[in-house]
């Protein structure tokens, strides 16, 4: 069932009249942070506390000749500098990828990257560590570098992966899926196919606080605190435990308040190590912060796929299959952050919103001498790929056909009773009913009025455009029995505890960057246990206070941990109701449940509240039979299905025909969530995505010069959408629930990032289209428009 | 060297180095942690404070250059207790989520709504536009210092008909 909702736009939704639990409502960590008392990382201050700074390549492929750190280690502040040789000895130089890979900690044979962590100082303070890199003598003889991915595989091809055995080419994986004979024969006979080349670019999760950690090393009790910039707390304190050897018990990661994520602070990166090295060699405390520059060229990328799509359809536009060719470039070491079983991440999902035949996908990826990475930046692996690439052939398809392109995709949608729908390439999208939505965008749009105005302005040469996108990601990643991270099961644990005074505490294994989960979480255990957010406190992101879990990523927190909360309250609730029922002395089965408090069938008066009950569980006095004391309770929750968000966007642009500059006018962006736990923080989830959409498909590319050297690795070369860039968001909602989540929420986090590019991207193609071009590559940026507009689009790379 | 300054109205006086960065000063020397540090360039604008009144990059800005001024933090906004409109306006409109831009953003929200009390969309929009956001997408933003800028009005017109 379909709810269709729409905001007006300069508001919000009202709390339902609910008084707890669902709905708009201030988010509890906000206090703190208007008041510049968040506590990130590089606020941590211990005492003795030194700093760590890191020597870098300069150059993207070099065998290392010799290294001279004597200058740096007579500097007088200097307290340890250290080189890959040094850890070697210690079987540290190398690590574990999240994608069974390894890793440098620090070069010991060559660099592979410009940027690589060749060496580390620790010294007093920061300056003095950043003096005394400059102080290190290191002799790179300097290699051919591969960073054309379209020649990785040239036989000539200098080997980039010598340190693996045997390895003799810079062939990375190879993967397939869907039918590749079916889909054959549905190309062979269908009567239109339409195909082209697309590049989703390299791009950068840039959040606005850079990585780093504080590591303080107690050599007495052998206990290792790390305060570190990690979206998954507790992975990382396993991974650490296997990478170092250290024992599990012994090791606390705190991730303090995050200054943003996107998925670049998934993986652990070389960094963190050195700071835990760092902290056991000299017994101190040791800070680490990289600057703008490391985060840019060194941290996880985003994307970095060559794709060839195509479709087949019949001539009135029925879409028969989708098939398509990847090229993809994974870097220097296969760093992707992906479940295990799939590494090209949930690319298969590129089937998109549509009743297919036949679908097919063959991949191929290679090592460069690039940064690693394959974070998933605001989406949930490689949906954002799959997406970009449905909804940009889907469009090439309506231009070939000269259909309107909402028609045409309204024509193909999955309907409403096939879900759960099993997609040609293995998915079950658990539910969607998408032409309520499609048609709820057009709505907002004012799309006819829109396609009048057009004809008007085009008639006059002005250059408008109005892209639609319509998406389904699969996120909430994931049933443990096919997916997991280097063997962890993809489950959260969620402990509740509710005090006698009847305030709680909830602990989480999940860890915000910036999506309120103080707020939200506080939130859904009230709805299911009737006392106030305000009285819940959620803590999170420390391994010694919570219980064991993936960590926030993929849009999971909510799919996967809130409904280990809403769980974990039910279960409470279940305790409640035994003691309810010994406290008005008549059977559980009598009982009923108004949020806060049961009373008696048919008799309202005669009735306990959630806070009777806590003080009655913790108190003295009898409990009934078998009833144990306290009211608390702790889950493992391990979601049987992912949960499959849909959205549909418009974009409006204008395009200046005298200087081909791109602005978005209008962004209509509809999104089904499932349940709303509140709307305010949906809405700015959304508005956030879709501004890196903007960024993306106009701006954002981290590009590199033939020698490799990266030309996106400050703020003013890899640009990030301003205030200016974009434009005052509309948004809207419809409600379709997931039917396996306890409370049926879908997650929301990522929606926009995944869904907005496609749509901007179709925009600007639409206002190309007297030009009679039919595709042009992201970052859509003036001198590229202006290349398209000449009829001579080019590729990004 | 030897630097004095005042800091959010206190009288301070520390030994540090010519070089010293003022958002290194706040932020290493005084804990004033509020101030945040994002970039290389000059471009983020997460370390935006007050010198004299005027909105600066902190990272631009050597602490040396700062002696005998006046520095304003987004610790230094909330007066005797009581949250400054622009504080309130972006809990009220969602104007943060991971709050690492925020300090900054509230300074120039300051700074704009002392000297434009009743500033337009675009008018706020530019006065934002050289401090990234990565999460808000800016429209909330937008909303909360309209939301200050009217409660202020609203505010005034009370003072005022009781004077
Ligand atoms: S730190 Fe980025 S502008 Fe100052
Ligand atoms: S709230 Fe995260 S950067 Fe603005």
């Amino acid at each position: 069932m379909t709810t269709v909702g729409h905001r007006p736009l300069d508001g919000f939704e009202d709390n339902d009249q609910k008084p707890i639990g669902h709905g708009r409502m201030l988010r509890k960590e906000d206090p703190r942070f208007i008041r510049g008392m968040g506590r990130y990382c590089d606020d941590v201050q211990l005492p003795g506390m030194l700093h760590m700074a890191v020597l870098r390549s300069p150059v993207a492929h070099a065998r290392i000749v010799s290294i001279d750190t004597s200058a740096a280690e007579a500097h007088p502040k200097v307290k340890a500098v250290v080189t890959g040789a040094a850890l070697a000895e210690k079987g540290l130089a190398w690590m574990p990828t999240l994608s069974g890979d390894v890793q440098a900690v620090l070069a010991t044979d060559k660099v592979r990257f410009q940027g690589q962590e060749v060496a580390f100082v620790v010294a007093e303070d920061r300056y003095a560590a950043r003096d005394a890199l400059e102080l290190i003598d290191v002799e790179y003889d300097v290699l051919e570098p591969v960073i054309d991915v379209r020649k990785a595989l040239d036989p000539a091809a200098p080997v980039i992966r010598d340190d693996l055995e045997g390895k003799q080419n810079n062939h990375c994986f190879d993967w397939e899926t869907g039918d590749a004979e079916a889909t054959e024969a549905v190309f062979a006979s269908a009567d239109v196919v339409v195909s082209e080349d697309i590049v989703y670019p390299r791009v950068h999760p840039a959040p606005m606080e850079t990585c780093g950690c504080v590591a303080d090393y107690d050599r007495v009790e052998g206990r290792l605190t790390l305060w570190s910039t990690s979206q998954a707390p507790h992975a990382h304190r396993t991974l650490y435990a296997i990478v170092a050897g250290l024992p599990e018990h012994k090791i606390r990661v705190i991730s303090p308040d995050l200054g943003g994520g996107f998925g670049g602070k998934v993986p652990i990166y070389p960094g963190y190590v050195c700071a835990i090295v760092g902290s056991i060699v000299t017994g101190k405390p040791v800070k680490w912060m990289e600057d703008r520059s490391e985060n840019l060229t060194s941290t996880g990328f985003a994307r970095d796929y060559i794709m060839r799509g195509e479709i087949a359809a019949t001539r009135d536009g029925r879409i028969l299959a989708v098939r398509t060719n990847v090229l993809a470039d994974h870097g220097a070491f296969n760093g992707v952050a992906a479940p295990v079983k799939y590494p090209a991440g949930f690319f298969g999902v590129f089937t998109g919103s549509y009743d297919l035949q036949a679908a097919y996908c063959k991949m191929t990826a290679v090592f460069t001498n690039k940064a690693p990475g394959g974070v998933a930046y605001a989406c949930s692996f490689r949906i954002t790929e799959a997406v970009y690439l449905i909804e940009r052939i889907v469009d090439c398809l309506a231009y070939e056909l000269q259909m309107d392109p909402i028609e045409l995709r309204i024509k193909n949608f999955i309907q409403p009773d096939q879900f759960p729908y099993r997609t040609q390439t293995g998915w079950v999208y658990d539910s969607g009913d998408y032409e309520p939505t499609m048609r709820k965008a057009m709505e907002i749009a004012g799309y006819d009025e829109l396609r009048e105005e057009q004809a008007r302005r085009r008639a006059q040469g002005e250059l408008m455009g109005i892209g639609v996108s319509f998406f389904t990601e699969a996120v909430g990643a994931g049933p443990r029995k096919d997916m997991d991270i280097l063997g962890l099961g993809m489950a959260d644990g969620c402990e509740l505890r509710v005090h006698p005074t009847g305030k709680a505490v909830v602990r989480l294994s999940v860890q915000s960057q910036g999506q309120g989960h103080e707020t939200t979480f506080a939130q859904i255990v009230a709805e299911e246990i009737g006392i106030p957010p305000a009285d819940i406190d959620v803590v999170h992101g420390d391994t010694d206070q919570t219980p064991f879990g993936l960590g926030t990523y993929g849009s999971r927190s909510t799919p996967v941990s809130g409904a280990a909360a809403a769980l974990v309250a039910r279960k409470v609730r279940d305790k409640a109701r035994l003691i309810a029922s010994g406290m008005l002395e008549v059977s559980v089965a009598d009982l009923e449940w108004e949020k806060g408090s049961f009373h008696v069938k048919g008799d309202p008066a005669k009735c306990v509240t959630i806070q009777d009950i806590a003080m009655r569980a913790h108190g003295a006095g009898d409990l009934p039979e078998g009833v144990e004391g306290g009211l608390e309770a702790q889950i493992c929750y391990n979601p049987e299905n992912l949960t499959y968000p849909h959205g549909a966007y418009i974009c409006v642009v204008d395009i200046d025909p005298g200087t081909a500059q791109v602005k978005v006018r209008r962004f209509i962006a509809v999104d089904d969530c499932g349940t709303r736990i509140n709307p305010m923080i949906i809405e700015g989830q959304v508005h956030g995505g879709l501004t890196d959409g903007v960024g993306m498909a106009l701006m954002e590319m981290i590009a590199f010069d033939e020698d490799g050297n990266c030309l996106g690795g400050s703020l003013m070369d890899y640009l990030i959408p301003t205030s200016l860039e974009v434009p005052d968001w509309e948004t809207g909602f419809t409600v379709t629930p997931s039917p396996h989540h306890p409370i049926g929420a879908k997650g929301v986090g990522e929606s926009a990032t995944v869904g907005s590019p496609p749509a901007i991207v179709n925009a600007v193609l639409d206002a190309l289209k007297p030009f009679g071009i039919r595709h042009a590559d992201m970052p859509l940026t003036p001198s590229r428009v202006w290349d398209a507009m000449r009829g001579v689009p080019r590729p990004p790379i | 060297m030897r630097v004095s300054m005042t800091v959010n109205g206190e009288e301070i006086t520390r030994e540090i180095e010519g070089r010293l960065l003022l958002v290194h000063f706040l932020r290493d020397h005084l804990s004033l942690t509020g101030t945040h540090w994002g970039c290389d360039t000059s471009n983020c604008g997460t370390c935006v404070v007050w010198l004299d009144g005027e909105p600066v990059k902190s990272c631009t800005v050597l602490a040396a250059m700062a002696g005998g001024h006046e520095v304003r933090t987004v610790e230094g906004l909330e007066r005797d207790g009581e949250l400054d409109p622009v504080q309130q306006g972006f809990m009220e409109c969602h104007g943060l989520q991971c709050g690492f831009c925020t300090p900054g953003m509230l300074m120039t929200a300051r700074a704009l709504l002392d000297r434009n009390p009743s500033p337009s969309e675009a008018e706020i929009r530019e006065a934002i536009s050289g401090q990234i956001c990565r999460c808000t997408g800016y429209a909330t933003i937008v909303r909360s210092v309209r939301w200050a800028a009217a409660r202020e009005a609203a505010d005034s017109e009370t003072t005022g008909s009781m004077s």
